[in-house]
């Protein structure tokens, strides 16, 4: 029963980070109605640029956080917005999908480039002693990083659905024309929408880093697991994201466990298929129409 | 005039060309610069580097400056077949790497086709057993270090169960097997056979296995990014128990990467910029000027099949690629002769090294020799 417990901890951590990246899924979908292919990307680079700024800048860990959280939102939610998002949303969404896979590349190799094609190992800002309770060894890093990361998204859905910018928000995901009519500055609450995805998708890169260690590649596998999270949880839903990333997390911990390393990707894939024969909207999603 | 000038400049390049050719030997490396491989092959890399530019320094060989080229696999087999394609096509005079040894035993046959030697960084113990005679490891092999392995678990640790966690590529199955082999002959059971797969970056749920199997010992079998992540998840998991591997694991940049989870690791380790030998610690030293970091065990192997390559070469006295297969094949270089091999190595005729070997144990974030360990042969 402890070796289950342990399992499950370790799943709802990783799963609770996959929610984090997969809440960009949905925030991006809901305003743009379209995929960010770049996503997993999101996630990988923050990382590394904390790592640039303490080896170009020579500041301490904290102050790189700082900096590459900054320098991240800026670059990548409103620099995302302005450069590609904008240019490329009144050309149609599969234009705009294809501008976030060559962003992806782009990104990758960037970081490959720019910095390092090896891991490098970044800090953790939690212990990583374990703590016995009940017979069961839990690592103090896995239960901090699902307090901060449950913490995050429980202020995330109460400032959408509590606060009036959230509700302006959701108001200009949901129907920008009435919304515009109503005097919401529509796109200022697009913009805040990109800028609260590159907050997350920095955040969820601090808190995997520490145990995926820093890596140009971290993205492939970052990006898949939150795609699915976001599918199986229902693409437009944050508590959704939530989730779908938490689910994904404990069928991957347990496939580990219990199949084989080997196959440990095809259990979380086959919770997708299943999802997608019975409940194709998600979990938790709304079901869409689209007249054509 | 100006036709005496033109001319005199083509006369002089016609006339100068094959002589420029001449002064320089070509040697191509095909190496894991990016992809799961990235640590060990940019080792390896900056090896070669730092003896090339020692080599060319003192006068080259032969008196002929190395023109060294580096090509990236992307630690994929099928890149790494066609970049030694590449490099046998672009007349390189050995071909040096790749490090994995899966690549290798994808990519030797066509080294071994061209009868040029190939100098690579693999341990697994699979690719001297093809009787290819072009093949040369710059390392020990698994079968001459999982015996001393066994034999420190058996007596050291006094473990008489042992967990073992490997990767699944051809390094990872051949040391698994290797181990397997050695621990049934002193008597150690193995209690939890854990694999797990290149590139893996979550090990927490390995940890949990490992811990929950309650063995004696643990003994660590991955590659180097691999390994920092599982010593980092052994520790989130509270595993208290001795974990012990192959130079791999107690390699620098795995110390770098897993920080204090790497404090208490301990194993056998074939090369170390930290060994009691003046050549290792000299090199150590030089690489660290150079690339402003501490070399593991794949940068002493780089620079180690260079200079395998020149000590051949001035014993053969002539640039023959084939010749130099045939002088390597069942060599005893020494120091003596050649201070860049850095320590007395025989090559056996397949291809496989014996020489001194160390148990080490890391200790504040730093790899501790603590026993020098005699070849396996006479």
């Amino acid at each position: 029963m402890s070796e289950l417990i342990a399992y499950l901890i370790v799943g709802i951590a990783t799963g609770s980070i996959y929610a984090l990246a997969a809440i960009g899924f949905t925030l991006v979908w809901q305003t743009s109605q379209t995929i960010n292919f770049a996503q997993g990307e999101f996630v990988m680079l923050p990382a590394i640029l904390v790592l640039l700024a303490v080896k170009l800048l020579g500041v301490p860990i904290p102050v790189a956080l700082l900096l590459g959280a900054v320098a991240f939102v800026l670059l990548f939610g409103v620099g995302f917005k302005r450069f590609v998002v904008d240019p490329m949303l009144p050309h149609g969404v599969l234009p705009l999908a294809i501008a976030t896979m060559a962003l992806a590349i782009i990104m990758k190799e960037g970081a490959k480039d720019g910095f390092s094609a090896e891991a490098q190992s970044f800090p953790s800002p939690f212990p990583s002693d374990a703590i016995q309770i009940l017979g069961t060894a839990i690592s103090l890093q896995f239960v901090m990083t699902i307090v901060v990361a449950f913490a995050t998204i429980a202020a995330l859905q109460w400032f959408v659905t509590r606060t009036r910018t959230g509700r302006q928000m959701q108001a200009s995901a949901q129907n920008p024309t009435v919304a515009r009519i109503l005097g919401i500055p529509v796109e200022r609450m697009v913009m805040l929408t990109f800028v609260i995805n590159a907050a997350l998708a920095a955040l969820a890169s601090f808190l995997i880093s520490p145990i995926y260690l820093a890596k140009f590649s971290n993205g492939e596998t970052i990006g898949l697991f939150a795609f699915i999270a976001a599918i199986v949880g229902g693409f437009n839903q944050v508590r959704g994201a939530l989730l779908g990333g938490i689910l994904v997390g404990i069928f991957d911990s347990l496939a580990a466990a219990y199949v084989s390393t080997s196959y440990r990707l095809a259990v979380p894939l086959a919770l997708l298929v299943v999802i997608i024969l019975v409940k194709p909207e998600g979990l938790l999603g709304r079901k869409e129409e689209r007249h054509v | 005039m100006r036709t005496w000038i033109i001319g005199g400049a083509l006369a002089a390049l016609a006339l100068g060309s094959p002589v420029l050719a001449q002064d320089k030997v070509k040697l191509i490396n095909v190496s894991e610069l990016s992809g799961a491989g990235a640590t060990a092959g940019t080792n390896w890399k900056n090896g070669i580097d730092l003896a090339v530019a020692e080599i060319n320094a003192k006068g080259g060989i032969l008196g002929r400056q190395i023109e060294i080229v580096h090509y990236d696999t992307q630690t994929n087999p099928a890149n790494t077949r066609a970049a030694v394609q590449r490099a046998i096509d672009e007349g390189t005079y050995a071909v040096l790497g790749p490090v994995f040894s899966g690549p290798i035993g994808a990519s030797m046959q066509i080294a071994q086709r061209a009868e040029i030697a190939q100098l690579v960084g693999g341990e697994a113990a699979n690719l001297t057993a093809q009787n290819n005679p072009y093949i040369f490891r710059t390392s020990l092999s698994q079968t001459a270090a999982m015996p001393k392995l066994a034999k420190a678990l058996a007596n050291d640790v006094k473990a008489k169960t042992v967990s073992v966690v490997w990767v699944n590529n051809d390094f990872g199955k051949g040391g698994r097997d290797a181990i397997n082999a050695e621990l049934a002959k002193v008597g150690i059971k193995v209690a939890a056979d854990i694999s797990t797969e290149q590139g893996q970056a979550d090990f927490a749920a390995d940890a949990i296995k490992v811990k929950n199997a309650n063995a004696d010992a643990v003994f660590v079998y991955l590659n180097e990014e691999e390994s920092a992540r599982f010593l980092r998840a052994a520790r989130q998991q509270g595993i208290d128990k001795p974990i012990w591997g192959e130079t791999t694991l107690l390699g620098a940049k795995v110390i770098e990467l897993a920080g204090d989870a790497a404090n208490g690791v301990k194993g056998h380790v074939g090369l170390s910029v930290d060994a009691p030998v003046p050549g290792l610690k000299d090199f150590g030293r030089k690489f660290r000027e150079k690339f402003n970091y501490a070399s593991d065990h794949n940068g002493i192997k780089g620079y180690n099949a260079v200079y395998m390559i020149k000590w051949a070469t001035e014993k053969q006295k002539k640039f023959d690629k084939k010749g130099l297969a045939d002088t390597l094949r069942g060599a005893t270089i020494k120091v003596s002769e050649e201070p860049g091999i850095l320590m007395d190595t025989v090559v056996l005729k397949n291809g496989d090294l014996d020489r001194e070997s160390f148990l080490a144990e890391v200790k504040a974030g730093k790899q501790e020799i603590v026993a020098v360990l005699p070849p396996v042969g006479p």
